[in-house]
């Protein structure tokens, strides 16, 4: 019987970014007994990587903004599938986050008035992102951690989390390992949040580190929780692509916000041939006006750059395809231009883009204040995920709860920049705060040591393949051989055959994950881990891939060769994947709920 | 294609060695890229913490050839190819397995530091009015990704070993970014002068010197902290007066 180290929190935070650190943050504050799960450090999570900024409508830099008109934003950005009652609740409540976050030590960019400074973002009508240069991430992140090691809150570094564990229908733990010396973990907990964030890693070209795996996803999944939108992948529409050890590497939209703009190779400003019609009143004509745009005048409208991305990224694919890309088949984003317009231009971008400066000049021998960065989409952000209630966050398993990239609703087909850091904390608050109030009104469950066992015991078998043959398969290449196929089947451009075809390969790579082996010891086995990994992996492609099918339409972050339009039909559900009673991948439609009066008024009223 | 030569310190703390690995490499390589590559390819269990691949998130922290640095943002072109490329552990944490330590003790020395306090908003609705300019000089020192490697090089931990009174450059720079917060109203220079030990710090910049994030530690954090120390503590004038207070 394997051996394991036993923890009891109150409730029990899988994940350390933004959503968790700040669930983790609210549940302490609500009097119960915390413990926070890290994969890698704390403070190390993906976070840190959030360049643009935070949206909230606080209207310090036009005070014509409200929650209403982030509230509508949102939802057209999300092309209407999104749980509205969270696109109501994040337009409130993102204010009064970002505020929180100053009260705890976040130093923002200031007006000339002292206020927070906000800045441009695609699809948002207003400047509407606090930001800290091109860093925020790391300022939000550092501020929920230093503000969150003073609240009592257990932390768990460089653990990871293999199974949640229920009694009858409710969660009531989670099992793991703890990756420095390879220990197995039991957390036995009233509550659980998952803050797992995404699953860029089921792709070869993403912005996300090894951590995103889709863990949340799948132990959610695992445990009987529905999965909702998980066709809707964003791919960012300007990552890095040259040289090639960089390719995927985020190039921030607050380039395009200061003013950077997107040429073909023959020099012409391919965004203005393709304003989708939804956007056409607020989007500017001519180059002259976008440029006054991001200089701050209220009277021009936006440069088709700032277009929500989904939008860009395919313009980009059909420049790319169409011939006009660059020599390292990507297109240009051009910032340096400004030095026509403002003078030490040089030095302001390295003020207001200075890890873009740094990046590039360090990565690519690139001075992006004299030269344009040669761009192409990556796999960013998966606006599916965990389908939870839009007050409490709760999933559809009793106990258990999900804020942050694994959790769903907010952002329907396409999330908007800057509307995922205001999503954790917004969420994430929100998820902490009801998962204590649950903790508080349910007992302990029972710990089924069974089910612990067998667990540790399948973890384990990986080594015991290693022993006994060299001639087994590695974890490293089958994790490269899915990367390669969901990038190439289920990727920015869809296909029915594609898609059956990549159904068959995830099988395959099922039935070779089960015989996967790996060597050596369990001290910080970073091959152990990734095998691990993969099952999950695994499940989160199985479930994008299921989900696209069943849309056959095309809308937001999906699209479909085969179906290249808007279907009205399709807008009525949201599509939904969960585990069958054969362990079998059910996929389902489920209706949205009409949208209230008022709400519908909002939306109209903003179409103006 | 063309090929290098990488000299990977492989062990625990117990026991170890160098163990030459050759792979191929390509234009725009990192050494990082080339640990994954043999990992992948060479040693499965290999042990490399790393995250962000695009020097942001401070995880890759090693020494390549002697020079503490982070391994995603050094390109194979900067280096000499020609001989094998060594790549070691940090120095000052213990190790836990081939290029990973245990740094968990800067993030107890974290939780020892007072935490920010701010004065009361400035304006009814509960927030509070700062400019630029006075948040720009604590934004150079809330840029720090938290790597170590300024830890890894200042000797007063490296050869000295003197965690215990002694918080190390990357902890001077979070605490001049507390004292220096606009906001903040808590007073730590007591505690710098007696249980932090800045006195140890003798000025060589090595720290600064290996900041991936060019925080220009010793000058912009360590000194100031220093001259508060000084002013507040052996101020004769200020040390009688705190006498006469008692």
């Amino acid at each position: 019987m394997p051996e394991y180290q036993k923890f009891e929190h109150d409730v029990l935070v899988i994940g350390a970014g933004g959503a968790g650190l700040r669930a983790a943050i609210e549940a302490s504050a609500a009097g119960v007994t915390v413990g926070l799960v890290c994969k890698s450090l704390l403070g190390k999570a993906h976070t840190v990587m959030a360049e643009g900024g935070i949206a909230a409508a606080l209207g310090t830099v036009n005070s014509a903004d409200n929650w209403k008109v982030h509230f509508a934003d949102t939802m057209r950005g999300g092309q209407y599938l999104n749980v509205w009652r969270m696109a109501e609740i994040h337009a409130k409540e993102a204010p009064t986050c970002v505020r929180e976050l100053e009260a705890w030590g976040a130093v923002f960019d200031r007006t000339p008035e002292g206020d927070i400074l906000q800045r441009n973002f695609g699809g948002h009508r207003y400047p509407r992102l606090a930001h800290v240069g091109d860093r925020t991430g790391l300022e939000m992140i550092r501020t929920l951690q230093d503000h969150g090691v003073h609240q009592g809150i257990d932390v768990h570094m460089e653990c990871t989390i293999l199974s949640l564990l229920k009694d009858a229908d409710r969660v009531v733990g989670a099992f793991g390992y703890d990756r420095q010396r390879g220990r197995f973990l039991l957390f036995h907990a009233r509550a659980v949040v998952l803050a797992t964030g995404g699953v860029g890693r089921a792709y070869k070209i993403t912005s996300n580190s090894w951590e995103y795996t889709g863990d949340g996803h799948a132990l959610a999944y695992n445990a009987g929780a529905d999965l909702m939108d998980m066709e809707f992948v964003q791919f960012h529409p300007t990552g890095m692509i040259w040289p090639p050890s960089v390719a995927g590497i985020l190039v921030t939209e607050g380039v395009r916000g200061e003013g950077g703009v997107l040429r073909n190779s023959k020099g012409r400003r391919f965004m203005f041939d393709d304003i989708p019609e939804a956007y056409r009143h607020q989007t500017a004509d001519n180059e002259e006006e976008g440029w006054k745009y991001c200089q701050g005048d209220k009277q021009a409208r936006r440069p088709p750059e700032l277009l929500t991305r989904d939008h860009v990224a395919r313009c980009i694919v059909r420049e790319i395809k169409e011939g006009r890309g660059g020599p390292h088949g990507g297109v240009f984003l051009d910032i340096s231009w400004i030095k026509e317009k403002i003078p030490n231009a040089p030095d302001h971008i390295k003020k207001k883009l200075p890890s873009m400066y740094h990046q590039f000049k360090q990565l690519a021998d690139v001075d992006i204040t004299t030269t344009p960065m040669e761009v192409g989409p990556t796999m960013h952000y998966i606006m599916g995920g965990i389908r939870v209630h839009p007050e409490t966050q709760m999933s559809t398993v009793p106990g258990l709860f999900a804020a942050g990239e694994c959790g769903c609703g907010l952002h329907g087909a396409n999330r908007l920049g800057g509307n995922s850091l205001s999503d954790l904390l917004v969420f994430g608050k929100r998820a902490g705060k009801f998962a204590a109030a649950f903790a508080k009104e349910h007992p302990a469950g029972s710990i089924n040591t069974d089910q612990v066992d067998s667990i540790a015991r399948r973890a384990l078998e990986p080594f015991e393949r290693g022993t006994r043959s060299t001639d087994t398969q590695g974890p490293y290449q089958i994790q490269h051989e899915l990367q390669a196929k969901m990038q190439e089947l289920v990727g920015i451009v869809r296909t029915e055959p594609e898609m059956l075809m990549a159904l068959e390969e995830i099988g395959k790579f099922q039935k070779r994950a089960r015989e996967v082996a790996v060597h050596g010891n369990r001290e910080y086995n970073s091959g152990w881990h990734t095998a691990l990994d993969l099952p999950n992996l695994l499940t989160v492609s199985e479930a994008i891939t299921r989900s696209a099918r069943e849309r056959r339409e095309s809308r937001g972050g999906h699209f479909r060769e085969d179906y290249p339009n808007k279907d009205k039909a399709f807008g009525e559900f949201n599509v939904i994947v969960r585990r069958g009673p054969a362990a079998e991948m059910k996929v389902v439609r489920e209706s949205i709920p009409p949208l209230p009066a008022e709400l519908k008024q909002i939306i109209e009223e903003q179409q103006k | 294609m063309a090929s290098a030569t990488f000299s990977i310190w492989r062990g625990t703390a117990e026991q170890g060695k160098f163990f030459n690995y050759t792979t191929e490499i390509s234009e725009g390589m990192v050494v990082l890229d080339a640990v994954h590559k043999i990992q992948a390819e060479q040693a499965n269990d290999m042990a490399v913490r790393w995250n962000c691949k695009a020097g942001k998130c401070g995880s890759c922290s090693a020494e390549i050839n002697g020079m503490p640095r982070l391994m995603c943002m050094t390109r194979l072109n900067q280096l000499p190819l020609e001989r094998p490329v060594t790549i070691e552990p940090m120095k000052s944490f213990p190790l836990i397995k081939d290029l990973v330590t245990d740094v968990s003790w800067n993030f107890r020395v974290k939780k020892q530091i007072k935490q920010f306090k701010p004065r009361p908003p400035d304006v009814p609705d509960g927030s509070w009015r700062m400019q630029q300019e006075d948040v720009d000089r604590v934004q150079e020192f809330r840029k720090c990704i938290e790597c170590f490697l300024c830890q890894d090089v200042c000797h007063v931990l490296r050869e000295h070993h003197k965690h215990e009174e002694f918080i190390g450059p990357r902890f001077f720079v979070y605490v001049a970014a507390l004292e220096m917060h606009p906001l903040d109203m808590e007073n730590r220079v007591e505690e710098l002068a007696k249980a932090k030990g800045i006195g140890y710090c003798n000025i060589t910049k090595c720290c600064t010197k290996v900041c991936p994030e060019s925080i220009t530690i010793t000058d912009n954090a360590i000194i100031p902290l220093k001259e508060r120390v000084v002013d507040e503590f052996y101020d004769p004038i200020k040390r009688l007066f705190r006498r006469l207070r008692r």
